[in-house]
Formats: structure tokens, C-alpha cells, sequence
């Protein structure tokens, strides 16, 4: 979409005021400054679905707009997840990271964090992997998708 | 040469061939008015309160299809505004906004007149835009324009920082512009043309359901030859009205909940309903699980979220009326195909044993003064060719039933947000593109109240407005609403301590009549059409307990009206 000021908040306006759910939203400006590139994951019926393609399609910043999962697609979140680290708990949290394919990139006495980026499934799996009492603190990112191939939006 | 943004808005409004500007000024937009004064080919309309000045930017717009235009200044100018907008964004009506801005180093900071209106229009324009350099100017009204008026047309806002106006650029208004976000389809697809007209021609039932597009589109020459070419029956939506001849005897009335039983029953039963510029709206399909039970359906639109929105489509089209009813009459010549005769004469016989029931009869004995007797005398009087606005109520519901719109263009009422108040204003508008038409302003006694103070405008410009208030001390449609539905309680519908309307007419400086015996009704409207140029107030005293018919209740299906 046109990177200015007021896109977004015409994204978000949009899914409030028609009452569609949005799981996350991504947004930053592209290869191209004049555009910005957002990702959103929402759920719905496929009436539900064709009408936020439409809606979304009707904003006159949107500039090109494809529904990622109708085809092959790969999504990346990122998500940084500050837990308890002391006594064993140690060396399970970073085998556990090395599973994932996680790193840690901050360590204190008695704490890691530890970064991961993958599919929202994955992140959500790593963290119900840990008891949630060791959980200090999560950020996540939001999902942000790119279709498989040599298909772009350009195309 | 370089000009100040205010001489570059007013030089960029001739460019887009503005006539009208309807506003009123205010500490932020006063370089608007300085550059406004010294110039007199835009003419600015000093209305009384904003809501106003939109209305009636709004009703030019209904009446002649170009873009109006209002002028309002930051803070409460914009905030009064906003009603205009979302009236004129429910319709789909092309209207330009300008509201004044705090300077752009002061947006932010809660400054004096600051409010966000940028953010507030947002939900409820097509676009809008906060100008910050002066250089971009001419181009964003540009875009403004173009916006307004194509695809669906609607309300854009551009929002004007005061210092954006004093400050100077180069003008040269762009000839053309392109917006790579924003291209509307014009052109139906001609594969899904095809199928639809193979669909209508297989139809032993068929019924076009015709809507606000194709006056928007004006696509009404279109239509009537399709049509007419075919034999097929026509119903409008209340925004439709005009769109086809309502004298014309394929001609059922409007449909929905107010509509005629004919309509409603020839939609119910039908096997191919044409759906062309009309967007399938809750008042007019009733309950969804009961519409049109045994139809397939087509839809023609330009706006590809009206399609399979409340109802699933089989063949979607999406164009512009003009372009689609155009390609749909060349296809039929060259198939040379025609309709099923036999099936269409069995259908009309139908149809017309459902006129038979004279569903719009009403008690035409009475000695109180009948409502709906009133709009057929207005329209005997103004031999049917009268620019007729309303407000929101049971008038309104009666104008559009008893007034038969042969032309397009005609019929200007609030639908889709149904806002109180916008009659009389919208006449203002429709007065001023049409200096030597007939404007009559059908209204209740509770709508006019609503923006009353026009009357003042009306004088001030000398604007020969009919007022036809159906007086019935009620907000009538509410009490109607409790009589069937809350057994009577009649909570706050009753208009109580009203103005002596002609007393208040006079003392703007107009003529008031009041009308409370039948027998004067034909007379007093004939008397009134005379003073061509004067605004006349005609307070009609009705039946204060008459209803609408028919009325579909809610969660009922369109064959399960209620009747007299
Ligand atoms: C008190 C009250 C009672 C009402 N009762 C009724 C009633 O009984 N019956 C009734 O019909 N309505 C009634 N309404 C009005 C109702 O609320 C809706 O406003 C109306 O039905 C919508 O009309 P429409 O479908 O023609 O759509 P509009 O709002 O006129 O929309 C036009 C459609 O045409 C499309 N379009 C625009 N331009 C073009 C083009 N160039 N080419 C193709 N398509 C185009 C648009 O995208 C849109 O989908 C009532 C309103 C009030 C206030
Ligand atoms: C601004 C606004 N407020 C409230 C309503 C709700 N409403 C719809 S019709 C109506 C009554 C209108 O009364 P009146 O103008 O006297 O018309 P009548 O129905 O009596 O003909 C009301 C209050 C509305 N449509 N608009
Ligand atoms: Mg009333």
C-alpha cells in the first residue's frame, strides 16, 4: 500500500468498524519507499474472507492486495521469549532453543532470552513447550508472509 | 505565478467547473473567505449551520449528478459536518468537503478549533486527505475529484491546515490524473454478459430489481429500452425511483419493506431476478433466509463488495450500468433471440391479479386530511416534473409511494443513513442547480424542526422552495413502529408544544398556509404553485394515526406484508 501517513489506520479502521478479527498485523515500507508492505492474518468464513479482500481492496491506499494462502507461502514470525533460567532449568532451555532452531541472545544469572524466528505454529508450539510459570515476559512480532517461488506481488 | 494556497483551492474549483460552494465561515478558514471575496465566479451560499451546508452541496449533487461542494471551518464546522458526510457516503453520492485545519505546527497539540478530522470522517468517506504543503495542492483536489466522482461515487474530505492556505506555490492545475491504487472497473466481463443475458431470456418469472446505480450511472435510457425491449416487469428501491418511468405499465412500484404488493410478490416468486445498481439492503430483501426462494440471480455492479454480500449471486457482473445494459442490448440484437412468450403472458397474468389488491388505497372519504392525498395533489399540480425531496419518516415513505417519478434525478432522500433534517437543505442545493424548477420539500413536523433554521438561507437567496409538511404531531413513523410492535406505548413519538409553522414562516419572511380540511387541499396546493417565487410553508394538519402499507415486519419474507 502508499506508505503515508493514515494507511494503517485506515487498515485498522476497517477491521473494527466490520467487525473482523485480526490475529496480527505487520507493516514496513518495501524495496520501492513509496510503498509499504503489510501482512495481516485474520480468520473468517469464505463470505467472510471474499468480503475483507473487497472491503481491503476498495481503500484507495491499497495498491495491490493477495490473499497468501491460497497458494504456496512461507510465514515468519519472530518472537523473543524471556524465562526463568536457573539450576537445570539451564541446560533443558537451551537444548530446547537448539531444537527450535532458537538462540539465545541475552543471558543473565538467573535468565535467558531467546530469540525465534519461524512459523507462528512453531512459535506457539516452543512456548507450550515451556511451563508457563517459567515465563517471564514474550514479544511477538506478527506474522509476515512472501508467496513461494518466483511469484511476488508484482506479479 | 506563485499563488496562496487559497487562491490556488478557488482556482482549482473553476478548473473542476464548481458553480456553488455551500459553507460558512470561521477563524481557520479565513484566508478561504479573503481569496473567496475578491473574486465572483464561484458563488459561496451562506447556509445557517453546517449539517446544512452539506445537505445542500448533497441535494445539488443528487439533482444534476456532478460533485457538490462545501466549505466548513476546523473544530465544530467539521464535527457539523459530519452528518452531511455519512448521508451522502451511505448513497454513494460524489460530494467534496473542505474543512478548515488548525497550521501544521499546531496540529496535535489540542490547539483552539483542533479536532482530528481526518480521523473522524475516516469510517465514513470514500477517501480523505490532510493537505501539508501548499505544493500539493492543486493535485490532491485533483485527486479529490476524480475520487468523488468515479467508480461508486462518494464523499472525499480534504482537510486544509491554515497555514497550507497563506503559503504560496506555482499553480498549474493537472490535466489528468492516475492513481495506481485506484482504477474502477468500468467494462463488465463480456463472458459473464453473455451467460446473464442466456439466464434472462431462459426466465418464465423475471423481475428487474433496480437500485441508486443506475441514476448514479445514468443508466436509466439503458434500462428502460432492456426492459421494455423484453417485456419484463421493474421494481426501484427507494434510491432507484425515476431510474423507470413509474407511469410506465411494467412499472410494479418500489419494493421492500414499504413497497408495493405487487412488487414484493412478483420479487418472491420470480425465477431470475436482474439486480442491476442496487445493492440488496435489509429493508429491502426482509428476512435473507426468505428471499426470493426460487430464484437465480444477477448482479450487476461497480463496486465488487456489494456483490454477494447479503445474498449469494449466481452471475456477478462487475461494471457500470451504462456500459453492461449497453453490451446486454447489443447481444440481444444480434442473437435476435427473444423471450419466452408464453411463460411472460402466464407471469404477467400473475402479476397483474396482485395488482389487483390496490394495495396503495386508502380511505379517500375521510374528513381528516390524508397524507397520502396530499402527495397525489402535489403530484397533479406540478404535473409530475417536480424535483421532490423529504426527510425521514412516514412522509417520506408516502412521497416516494404517491409521487410518480418518470425521470431520474428527481427523487432526493436520505436512504441509507435516513438522517432527519436533510430535506429542507438538500431542497436548497437542488433549488440552486435548477433556478426555474419546481423544489418541493416533502416533510414531518418533526424532521423539519430539524434544520429549521434554513428558512433564513431560503430568504437570504430567494430560493422559491415548497414546504409540504405532513403535520401529524407524531414522529409518525416511530409510532407506528410502537402501535404494531410495543401495543401501543407511544414512549417520547409524541410531538408535543410544536411552533404555529405559519406564524415561524412568516417571521422569516415567507408565506405560510395551513391546511387541516380535505377540501382545501387541491386548492390551497394550486395557490401555492402560483407564487413562483416565493418559499411557501404549507402546514398540512393529517390523520395523526394513519400508518404506512404495506409494511413487511421484521424477520417476515417480502410475500408476508401486512396490508390496510
Ligand atoms: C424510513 C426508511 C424506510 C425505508 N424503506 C425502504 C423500502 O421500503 N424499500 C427500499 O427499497 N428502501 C427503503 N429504504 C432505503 C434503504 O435503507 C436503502 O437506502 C435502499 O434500499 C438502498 O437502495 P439501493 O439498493 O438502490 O442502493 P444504493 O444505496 O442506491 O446503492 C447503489 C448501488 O449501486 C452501485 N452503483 C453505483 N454506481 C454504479 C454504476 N455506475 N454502475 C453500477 N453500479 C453502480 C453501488 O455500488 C451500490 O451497490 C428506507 C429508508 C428509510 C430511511
Ligand atoms: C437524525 C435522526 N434522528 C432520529 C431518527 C429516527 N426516526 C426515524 S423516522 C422518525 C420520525 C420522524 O418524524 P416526522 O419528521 O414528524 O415524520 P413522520 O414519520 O411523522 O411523517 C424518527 C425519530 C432519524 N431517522 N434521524
Ligand atoms: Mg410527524
Amino acid at each position: 500500500m502508499e506508505n503515508e501517513a493514515g494507511a494503517l489506520s485506515r487498515v485498522a479502521g476497517l477491521f473494527s468498524a466490520r467487525g473482523y478479527n485480526i490475529e496480527s498485523l505487520t507493516v514496513a515500507p518495501t524495496e520501492d519507499p513509496s510503498l509499504s508492505r503489510m501482512t495481516v492474518v485474520t480468520s473468517g468464513s469464505e463470505e467472510i474472507i471474499e468480503q475483507i479482500t473487497k472491503q481491503l481492496n476498495k481503500l484507495i491506499d491499497v495498491v495491490k492486495l493477495v490473499n497468501l494462502s491460497e497458494d504456496k507461502h512461507i510465514e515468519r514470525e519472530m518472537a523473543l521469549i524471556k524465562v526463568k533460567a536457573v539450576g537445570e532449568a539451564r541446560e533443558e532451555y537451551k537444548r530446547l532453543a537448539d531444537i527450535f532452531n532458537g538462540r539465545i541472545i541475552d543471558v543473565t544469572e538467573a535468565s535467558y532470552t531467546i530469540e525465534l524466528t519461524d512459523s507462528g505454529e512453531k512459535i506457539v508450539e516452543f512456548i507450550a513447550a515451556i511451563k508457563a510459570d517459567q515465563i517471564i515476559e514474550i514479544v511477538r512480532s506478527g506474522v509476515s508472509g512472501i508467496a513461494r517461488g518466483e511469484k511476488s506481488l508484482h506479479s | 505565478m506563485e499563488l496562496t494556497g487559497a487562491e490556488i483551492l478557488v482556482r482549482s474549483l473553476k478548473e473542476e467547473g464548481v458553480t456553488h460552494l455551500f459553507g460558512y465561515p470561521g477563524g481557520a478558514v479565513l484566508p478561504i473567505y479573503d481569496a473567496l471575496y475578491q473574486q465572483e465566479d464561484l458563488k459561496h451560499i451562506l447556509v445557517r449551520h453546517e449539517q446544512a451546508a452539506t445537505h445542500a452541496a448533497d441535494g445539488y449533487a443528487r439533482s444534476t449528478g456532478k460533485a457538490g461542494v462545501a466549505l466548513v471551518t476546523s473544530g465544530p464546522g467539521a464535527t457539523n459536518a459530519v452528518t452531511g458526510i455519512a448521508t451522502a457516503f451511505m448513497d454513494s453520492i460524489p460530494m467534496i468537503v473542505i474543512t478548515g485545519q488548525v497550521p501544521t505546527n499546531m496540529i496535535g497539540n489540542d490547539a483552539f478549533q483542533e479536532v482530528d478530522s481526518i480521523g473522524i470522517t475516516r469510517p465514513c468517506v470514500k477517501h480523505n486527505f490532510l493537505v501539508k504543503d501548499v505544493a500539493d495542492l492543486a493535485k490532491t483536489i485533483k485527486k479529490a475529484f476524480y475520487i468523488a466522482t468515479t467508480g461508486r461515487p462518494g464523499p472525499v474530505v480534504i482537510d486544509l491546515p491554515k497555514d497550507v492556505t497563506v503559503n504560496k506555490a506555482e499553480f498549474n492545475y493537472p490535466k489528468e490524473v492516475s492513481l495506481r491504487s485506484y482504477n474502477p472497473v468500468v467494462e463488465g466481463h463480456i463472458g459473464q454478459i453473455k451467460r446473464a443475458v442466456t439466464m434472462m431470456l431462459s426466465a418464465k418469472r423475471p423481475i428487474f430489481y433496480t437500485g441508486g446505480g443506475v441514476v448514479l450511472g445514468r443508466g436509466a435510457a439503458e434500462l428502460t429500452a432492456l426492459a421494455q425491449q423484453l417485456n419484463y416487469p421493474v421494481t426501484n428501491t427507494l434510491m432507484g425511483l425515476g431510474a423507470y418511468p413509474a407511469t410506465d405499465k411494467q412499472f410494479l412500484g418500489m419494493l421492500g419493506m414499504h413497497g408495493t404488493y405487487e412488487a414484493n410478490m412478483t420479487m418472491h416468486h420470480c425465477d431470475v431476478l436482474i439486480a442491476i445498481g442496487a445493492r440488496f439492503d435489509d429493508r429491502v430483501t426482509g428476512n435473507i433466509e426468505k428471499f426470493c426462494p426460487h430464484a437465480k440471480i444477477i448482479h450487476v455492479d461497480i463496486d465488487p463488495s456489494s456483490i454477494s454480500k447479503n445474498v449469494k449471486v449466481d452471475v456477478p457482473i462487475v461494471g457500470s450500468v451504462t456500459n453492461v445494459l449497453q453490451e446486454m442490448l447489443a447481444i440481444l440484437k444480434e442473437g435476435n433471440k427473444k423471450p419466452d412468450e408464453q411463460a411472460l403472458s402466464e407471469w404477467w397474468q400473475q402479476i397483474t391479479e396482485w395488482r389487483g389488491v390496490n394495495c396503495l388505497k386508502y380511505d379517500t372519504e375521510s374528513d381528516k386530511v390524508k397524507p397520502q392525498q396530499v402527495v397525489e395533489a402535489l403530484y397533479r399540480e406540478t404535473n409530475g416534473d417536480a424535483y421532490v425531496t423529504s426527510d425521514v419518516g412516514q412522509h417520506q415513505m408516502w412521497a416516494a409511494q404517491y409521487y410518480k417519478f418518470d425521470k431520474p434525478y428527481r427523487w432526493i432522500n436520505s436512504g441509507g443513513l435516513g438522517t432527519m433534517g436533510f430535506g429542507l437543505p438538500a431542497a436548497m442545493g437542488v433549488q440552486f442547480a435548477h433556478p426555474d424548477a419546481t423544489v418541493a420539500c416533502v416533510t414531518g413536523e418533526g424532521s423539519i424542526q430539524m434544520c429549521i433554521q434554513e428558512l433564513s438561507t431560503c430568504l437570504q437567496y430567494g430560493l422559491p422552495i415548497k414546504i409540504i409538511a405532513l403535520n401529524n404531531r407524531y414522529l409518525g413513523m416511530v409510532r407506528q413502529w410502537q402501535e404494531f410492535f410495543y401495543d401501543g406505548r407511544y414512549a417520547m413519538s409524541y410531538m408535543d408544544a410544536l411552533p404555529d409553522f405559519v406564524k415561524l414562516a412568516e417571521s422569516y419572511g415567507h408565506v405560510g398556509m395551513r391546511i387541516d380540511n380535505p377540501a382545501d387541499v387541491d386548492g390551497a396546493m394550486e395557490e401555492a404553485m402560483k407564487l413562483k417565487d416565493r418559499l411557501v410553508f404549507m402546514d398540512f394538519v393529517t390523520d395523526q394515526e394513519e400508518n404506512v402499507y404495506p409494511m413487511i415486519p421484521a424477520g417476515a419474507g417480502l410475500n408476508e406484508m401486512i396490508l390496510v
